[in-house]
């Protein structure tokens, strides 16, 4: 089994499902030739050609409305949006077209479409590349959320998503695409869309994160672990739909919650994990629900410090896994 | 699930209710808003109706008996679950016993199982939801054990731990024993506030002040309180110890007053109202407030209220007390109106359908006495009012009148007014004023 990074298994997937299926083809800026900014889809063009994968224009709405129109028809595209900070002028075709085409339509028509984006913070890339937007979308039914963390999710959660009937919104994030090496079996397999997953169990606490806030979370983990307390920690890879039973269960275990993203705290995502916490499992609840989120900013600082004292770390959520086990 | 029946709130300013009595029995069946009981208030008797169709289950207030606004006094079924349930109070009772004996592992009788609130509570600090869960499915006395939490906080786990070693210490003797828990029938849960505040006796009004009980003589025989004299007796003590009541009285000829009535009854008789005396002194008085406003208002300690309404009280006699029913705007009215005004409150007072609102909101009060034959009495002041008029029975007597210069004994309807004021607010000498202008309208009558 193959040791890949977080893009390479992007990449792995798409390769697949291209290979397997022509309707599937990729559109966005710079994915051709350049083989996107992070390099995604490099080599995808010369395997493919540029029929299958197209330059774009600089131009979102034109990227994902065409790819509606495309995905009506029958087609499969995947839609690039180079950084996710660059996903508001499509906004319109998304949340108003995308997402209620079957609705609309009384079940006649559905749209078929992924469309990927690097999101998240942590790279100096300041306040148009730094951006978390899954917030805006997870809010919308008819649109489907999924942020994968480890290449074996990422590559299983691609193809999976290629497959869906519905319009799927593929967060990945940015500073994770080489930072995390896992083993991705050369077989075909699907991680299912709304299927959440333990990544680390525990009996003390119940973490819930996604993107690169999981990974700080599973490192705060054994730090706590070293320290006597357990923490589970709970990778959603779907925020849309929820997987709310793995969720409960845990909580119903654990009797404490974390949450840990890294948007913007105030009515981020975080906030419906709460609210449906302390709806449905109140009776199990040991503690007050915490969250580690990035600050009420307008954006991502480009000054070194100030984006560290943005973004939620390792420490800051170990910090706030003390605080909570000792509540 | 039943449905908890509350005393209503009768009135803007009604804290309480009398179950006067019920006109529905346990079982009975109830239709939507059918009459089920009559309740009494400080002044008013209402008939209460049944919110839904369906079964009235049990009764929770017995006649007679005081209760707050809010208080559950009855247990209702609506229709559906009222055939559902069965009708008898005592199957439901029987029920959940039995249903907890068969509820084996897949259905933990959880609330009913669930204990008594520990003393201790403060002690522990804050029960989280999962602690007071845990512990309840596991009857975990919450004082047997110490917090490790924040501020000494039981945590979950200090609870789990607990329940282990608990479970340790007696594995050996009593393996059964859970199974034997569930079947038992329930602790039974503490009963909620408002049923507990019901139960309660009803609080003493500061009616009397503290006296030794007196010796009980043979025969002696004591009579509940109705909630009317229990008002009237807490009223009458309050505004004697709020106003330094003084009273002055002026004495007043009737004759224009006695000949615009005997000329004008059948007139009024035709348009449907009776022509009684009492309109002409709400007439009277009516002019009086306007002119020395000051009898118009209320002492407070931030300021005299003064009243632009003038709403006047007529005290009326009933069977079992006294009520003062108020004629609202009466400076809008003609003696006509008063008059069908003062007909309508009298009426409803004595047949008992006064609206809580016919009592309230009185600025001065009128109490005609003389309608028993006295000739001169010393009401009490109607709090918050500044001043009540008394007026006595009409007599004929001889009066000396002055015509044209000479003297002369006349046989004349006299009547004693008298004003009781609070001193605080109005003054002997404007007393005097306001009750002049009163004689002065009643003597020189013209409509």
């Amino acid at each position: 089994m193959p040791e890949m990074n977080l893009l390479e298994a992007i990449r792995a997937g798409i390769d697949e499902m291209m290979a397997a299926d022509e309707r599937v083809y990729i559109i966005g800026e710079d994915v051709g030739k350049r083989g996107g900014v992070f390099r995604v889809t490099e080599g995808l063009v010369d395997k493919y050609g540029e029929m299958r994968v197209i330059d774009s224009p600089l131009a979102e709405s034109i990227i994902v409305g065409s790819s509606i129109g495309a995905a009506m028809y029958g087609m499969r595209p995947i839609a690039e949006i180079q950084f996710a900070d660059f996903i508001f002028p499509a906004f319109n075709q998304i949340v108003s077209e995308a997402a209620r085409i079957r609705y609309r339509s009384n079940g006649a028509w559905d749209v078929p479409m992924v469309i990927r984006a690097p999101f998240g913070g942590g790279i100096h890339g300041a306040l148009y590349h730094s951006q978390s937007v899954e917030a805006f979308f997870a809010h919308v039914p008819g649109l489907k959320v999924v942020v994968p963390s480890t290449p074996y999710d990422a590559k299983g959660l691609i193809k999976a998503s290629i497959e869906d009937p519905d319009p799927v919104l593929f967060f990945e994030h940015k500073k994770l695409y080489r930072l995390i090496k896992g083993q991705v079996p050369e077989e075909d397999y699907r991680v299912p869309i709304g299927v959440a997953d333990v990544k680390r169990e525990g009996s003390d606490m119940t973490v819930l994160s996604y993107g690169l806030t999981l990974h700080q979370s599973l490192e705060a983990a054994e730090q706590l672990s070293a320290e006597g307390v357990e923490v589970e920690v709970v990778d959603l890879r779907t925020l849309r739909p929820l997987d709310k039973e793995t969720i409960l269960n845990s909580v119903r275990k654990t009797g404490k919650v974390l949450i840990a993203y890294e948007d913007n705290r105030f009515l981020g995502y975080g906030a419906e994990l709460a609210a449906i916490i302390s709806e449905e499992v109140f009776e199990h609840l040991d503690g007050p629900i915490m969250r580690v989120a990035g600050a009420d900013v307008p954006a991502m600082p480009f000054s070194p410090p100030l984006e560290e004292a943005f973004m939620p770390s390792t420490e800051k959520i170990a910090a706030a896994m003390r605080e909570l086990a000792g509540y | 699930m039943p449905i908890e029946f509350k005393m209503p709130k009768l009135g803007e300013s009604v804290t309480e209710g009398t179950v006067s009595r019920w006109l529905k029995q346990a079982g009975d069946r109830v239709e939507l808003y059918e009459p089920m009981l009559e309740v009494t208030t400080d002044k008013v008797d209402t008939e209460v109706s049944s919110p839904v169709n369906g079964t009235l289950l049990e009764i929770r207030v017995p006649e007679g008996e005081t209760v707050p606004v809010g208080a559950v006094i009855a247990i209702l079924a609506a229709e559906d679950e009222a055939a559902a349930n069965g009708t008898q109070p005592t199957e439901e009772a029987q029920a959940p016993v039995a249903k907890s004996a068969q509820a084996s592992v897949q259905q933990r009788p959880v609330e009913i199982q669930r204990p008594e609130r520990p003393a201790g509570d403060q002690a522990q600090g804050f029960i989280s939801p999962a602690v007071a869960r845990l512990a309840a499915e596991h009857n975990v006395d919450l004082s047997q054990i110490t917090g490790t939490g924040r501020n000494g906080r039981i945590t979950k786990q200090d609870v789990q731990r607990y329940i282990e070693e608990r479970s340790k210490a007696q594995q050996p003797a009593s393996a059964a024993q859970p199974a034997a828990t569930a079947a038992q029938p329930a602790v039974r849960p503490t009963p909620p506030a408002e049923e507990r505040i019901s139960a309660a006796p009803v609080p003493q009004p500061a009616a009397a002040p503290a006296v030794l009980p007196p010796a009980l003589l043979e025969g002696d025989e004591l009579v509940p309180l109705t909630a009317m004299r229990r008002a009237i007796a807490e009223h009458m003590v309050r505004s004697k110890r709020t106003s330094p009541h003084v009273t002055t009285v002026m004495e007043a000829d009737l004759s224009r007053i006695v000949a615009y009535r005997e000329a004008h009854k059948a007139e009024f008789e035709r348009q449907g109202a009776k022509l009684t005396f009492t309109p002409f002194f709400v007439y009277a008085s009516v002019r009086a407030l306007q002119e020395v406003p000051i009898v118009n208002a209320t002492y407070t300690d931030e300021g005299i209220l003064m009243h632009r309404a003038i709403n006047i009280g007529v005290a009326v006699a009933i069977p079992e007390g006294l009520v003062v029913p108020v004629v609202h705007n009466a400076d809008e009215k003609s003696l006509l109106g008063l008059s069908r005004a003062v007909n309508d409150l009298a009426d409803r007072a004595r047949s008992r359908r006064l609206q809580q609102n016919d009592v309230e909101g009185g600025t001065f009060t009128i109490t005609n006495h003389g309608v028993s034959g006295s000739i001169f009495a010393m009401p009490i002041i109607n709090q918050p009012q500044a001043a009540i008029l008394g007026v006595g029975a009409i007599q004929k007597r001889p009066v000396v009148i002055t015509q044209h210069g000479v003297d002369a004994i006349a046989i004349r309807p006299m009547c004693y007014l008298s004003l009781t004021f609070d001193h605080r607010l109005i003054d002997g000498a404007t007393a005097d004023q306001f009750l002049a202008v009163i004689k002065r309208e009643l003597e020189e009558w013209k409509e």
